[in-house]
């Protein structure tokens, strides 16, 4: 069950079309800035094939510049 | 308001990013957040030094219920200002991995059995009574580390030093930044930085000498890039052996043959000179001229010895020196273009510009590590760019605790918490402070970390202490030294928190408890000494490394020595330690004070840090009425030492026709045994690989992923290629990154190391690579 933070950061102007975008995606909370553009965004899948299939749609959105991750936990994943 | 652990994780996701957004955009407001407020009662946030490198950035823990469960940076420490770097915001998912040691564990038969811990402690002090009665007091060893919490080093040589009177005490640090010691000693006398951190926000043009600072300090690589950012003035140089991704984020990044480092500095003093840029006020107050011993040896062979002696001369002897070092005839040797050597020393020469030159393992693991130190500090001299805000020649560390626990206490063969062995003086201070005759500490060094190895593959060392490193990875020439500690009547005592390659090899295994299980304090790379409380109880047995060494020393009869309750150990540890330091040179702060801030700079003198040493604005020490005063020498002068190229110990031939250079990674810590247990870390840099130029692999008939063969004379690993990845070498010149125990890259390494410092060079040796 893995958890994310992010940053995302908008391509200029596109703020608000990012903002709806991971709004309406699953497993998606989003804490956008006040006075800058860039949104807080945390993840929270309940499985690894779920968590790749969203990085996958997160990769694809028009309006993202840029994401970076800032914490990932999973409780169940650990290397051999 | 239903607050559980997972909804706590997910705030706590949502808290460092925004504290990463806090420093990246200086003002952000995120009103929608409500935070932590909801979990009143439930979170408490303590603060640390992060353990996972030396930058000393500070964090704040969240723990929920006994479980640290969140990582955000310390807005309050200076350091970091918040921000963290991959390694910071993951560093608690290290200490909960499936496979901690939490019992202590004995050789027997050739299996490890679980045994209480109080039974592995009986059987460490009984070995070490005995093999002391049957070889001597110098066939024991303690083998320690960078990562040594301050208390865990200071009982370590008070046990070993002070009451069993050998000298055997040795870290790993003297793999890292021994040569910046003997650097800071030859020039001024006196060890450590003049500079901190602020020199990065006020400097014009920053040179990293072979340091990819990206990697491997990122959270000051990103201080510099925002001071880039802020003000247009400001340029970095990449100065280094292959492009990393600081060459990528500098200005101009310039390449150097390996080992030509030390032709192109003094070239960069011969334009100084041939242009009159010397800073002639500075020099003619502050500076002394001096040449030691050339052609030094390598090392190589057991029993190895080597004194430096120093002789003075003149300016114009210096400058005669130099006349070998045209920027035209560097060119040839190095490969940098006399234009680009020109246009550096134009940048040191610019009185305008305030210079701050980094570096760390490039120059430091380097057979004449201790010399380039000396002629990176001679640069600055000249042109009198030091001691003041902007302009500093700055050795990073790459250990929470080099500076602070290596350094500073003293846990080399040579040095004691203040001074050295050899000194008598030294000797008389440790004795008296630690209770322990007249003449119970030898005054002769016995074996720097290389030799502490030979020793113990020769039986001269019978018994040897590991704590808090993994030598069965890191120790170059590595067969010899394994092979070493496995002989017959070798006893090996390993304290750890994960197994490694070096657990495997012992004949006891303590479990450890790790950082923030334990109090304890870390010294930084520039002189700030970070204290962390206790925020966690080690699991099952765990122990810190001071208990550990306090519990050995009382079975051996050092309770006197060693007098101190469990609820009150560290802050007594500390309180009389400080008495090695007291005075305006080097005085440290109180532990009441540690507790209260996020890290505390030395010399603290009269409630007030010193941030520029030698500058009689900053320094406490400062005497001679002059603006600055390098007290350390006993001429009250720096000293420019007249250093010249020689070359590496061996250099690629027509059979091994590669360099082998090894380094590390962003998102491990040193050999792995801790990060490659974090799911994050491990999965972003799931193993190590072997970096090839493009033309290279393409002559090798070699592509991405494929198996290459990399042998030297000593020994031979397979390992995927990487072409066009993060780094890229020159033609000739393989890269491979030591964090993963899967592919032991120090089987081929060289143990060939500084004459001065002893610090071995894991950046040059000759291999040839073959597809495998």
């Amino acid at each position: 069950m893995p958890v994310f933070g992010y940053l995302a950061i908008p391509k200029p102007g596109a703020i608000e079309t990012l903002r709806t975008e991971l709004s309406t995606m699953p497993y998606c909370d989003v804490i956008p800035a006040e006075n800058r553009d860039v949104i807080v965004l945390v993840t929270d899948t309940p499985d690894d094939t779920t968590e790749r299939d969203l990085q996958e749609k997160l990769k694809s959105l028009s309006a993202l510049q840029s994401l970076s991750m800032t914490f990932g936990h999973n409780d169940e994943q650990q290397p051999e | 308001m239903n607050f559980d652990r997972r909804s706590f994780i997910k705030a706590a996701a949502a808290t460092s990013a925004i504290a990463t957004a806090g420093s990246l955009f200086p003002g952000v407001t995120f009103a929608g957040w409500t935070g932590q407020e909801g979990a009143s009662g439930m979170v408490s946030w303590k603060k640390t030094p992060c353990r996972f490198c030396g930058t000393g950035c500070g964090v704040l823990v969240g723990v929920s219920e006994g479980r640290a469960v969140a990582v955000k940076g310390d807005p309050n420490c200076s350091v970091n200002k918040g921000l963290c770097c991959v390694k910071g915001y993951h560093s608690i998912q290290a200490l909960y991995g499936k496979d901690r040691l939490t019992t202590a564990k004995v050789r027997r038969n050739g299996e490890m059995v679980e045994v209480p811990i109080s039974e592995a402690l009986d059987i460490i002090a009984e070995k070490i009574q005995e093999t002391i009665k049957n070889h001597g007091k110098d066939s024991v060893a303690m083998y320690g580390s960078g990562q040594w919490t301050i208390p865990d080093g200071y009982v370590a040589s008070k046990l070993f030093k002070g009451c069993l009177s050998t000298n055997n005490v040795e870290a790993n640090a003297r793999l890292c930044m021994s040569s910046a010691v003997t650097g800071f000693m030859t020039s001024f006398g006196i060890d450590e930085p003049m500079g901190c951190y602020e020199d990065i926000d006020n400097a014009n043009v920053f040179i990293t000498w072979g340091n990819n600072m990206a990697e491997m300090h990122p959270v000051l690589f990103s201080r510099m890039l925002a001071t880039r950012k802020r003000r247009k003035n400001v340029e970095i140089i990449d100065f280094a052996t292959r492009v990393t991704r600081t060459s990528q984020a500098a200005d101009k990044s310039i390449l150097f043959r390996p080992q030509t480092d030390l032709a192109v500095a003094n070239a960069i003093c011969h334009e100084i000179i041939r242009n009159d840029w010397v800073n002639w006020e500075f020099v003619n107050k502050h500076v002394s001229f001096h040449k030691g011993k050339t052609n030094i040896g390598y090392g190589l062979e057991d029993n190895f010895a080597f004194t430096d002696k120093a002789e003075d001369m003149s300016f114009e002897e210096f400058k005669t020196f130099l006349e070998d070092y045209s920027p035209e005839e560097v060119e040839r040797l190095s490969g940098v273009s006399a234009r680009d050597i020109k246009y550096m020393a134009a940048l040191y020469g610019d009185p305008a510009k305030k210079v701050t030159s980094f570096w760390c393992m490039g120059m430091n693991q380097h057979t004449r590590g201790t010399w380039i130190n000396n002629l990176v500090y001679n640069i600055h001299l000249l042109v009198g760019k030091i001691s003041t805000p902007g302009n500093s020649p700055f050795s990073l560390t790459g250990q929470p605790s080099a500076c602070g626990t290596v350094r500073e206490v003293g846990t080399l063969t040579h040095a004691l918490p203040h001074g050295v062995v050899m000194n008598e003086h030294d000797r008389q201070m440790a004795e008296e402070i630690w209770e322990l005759p007249a003449g119970s500490i030898d005054p002769k060094p016995t074996y720097h970390t290389v030799e502490m190895f030979r020793a113990l593959d020769r039986g001269d060392i019978r018994f040897m202490w590991i704590q808090v490193t993994n030598p069965m990875v890191t120790m170059p020439k590595l067969k010899r030294y394994r092979d070493g500690s496995l002989k017959e009547d070798r006893f090996i005592v390993v304290s750890d928190v994960y197994p490694t390659p070096t657990t495997d090899v012992a004949d006891v295994i303590l479990p450890a408890a790790m950082w923030i299980e334990q109090e304890g304090m870390y010294g930084n790379s520039e002189r700030r000494t970070q204290h962390f409380e206790q925020i966690l109880q080690p699991p099952g047995e765990a122990m810190s490394d001071t208990w550990q060494i306090i519990e050995v020393a009382r079975r051996l009869g050092y309770e006197k020595q060693f007098p101190w309750s469990e609820d009150e150990y560290i802050g007594r540890i500390w309180e009389e330690y400080r008495r090695f330091h007291s005075g305006p040179k080097h005085e440290m702060a109180p532990y009441t004070v540690l507790q209260q801030r996020s890290g505390v700079q030395w010399p603290f003198v009269n409630g007030k840090e010193t941030r520029w040493r030698f500058n009689a604005k900053h320094d406490p020490a400062c005497s001679n009425g002059e603006d600055f005063h390098f007290y350390g020498q006993d001429d009250n002068r720096a000293w420019i030492w007249a250093r010249p190229y020689e070359p590496a110990a061996e250099s690629p031939d027509s059979e091994y026709n590669f360099w082998l250079n090894t380094g590390r990674v962003i998102e491990h810590w040193h050999t792995g045994s801790m990060t490659r247990r974090v799911p994050v870390l491990h999965n972003a840099m799931p193993s190590a690989y072997a970096e090839l130029n493009p033309e290279d692999a393409a002559d090798l008939g070699v592509v991405n992923g494929e198996m290459v063969k990399i042998t030297s004379r000593r020994g031979s690993i397979a390992i995927p290629a990487s072409i066009k990845g993060r780094g890229v070498p020159p033609r000739g010149m393989v890269f491979v990154p030591f964090f993963d125990e899967s592919y032991l890259i120090n089987e081929v390494t060289l143990d060939a190391f500084c004459p001065i410092s002893k610090q071995p060079d894991y950046k040059k040796c000759a291999v040839k690579v073959e597809k495998a």
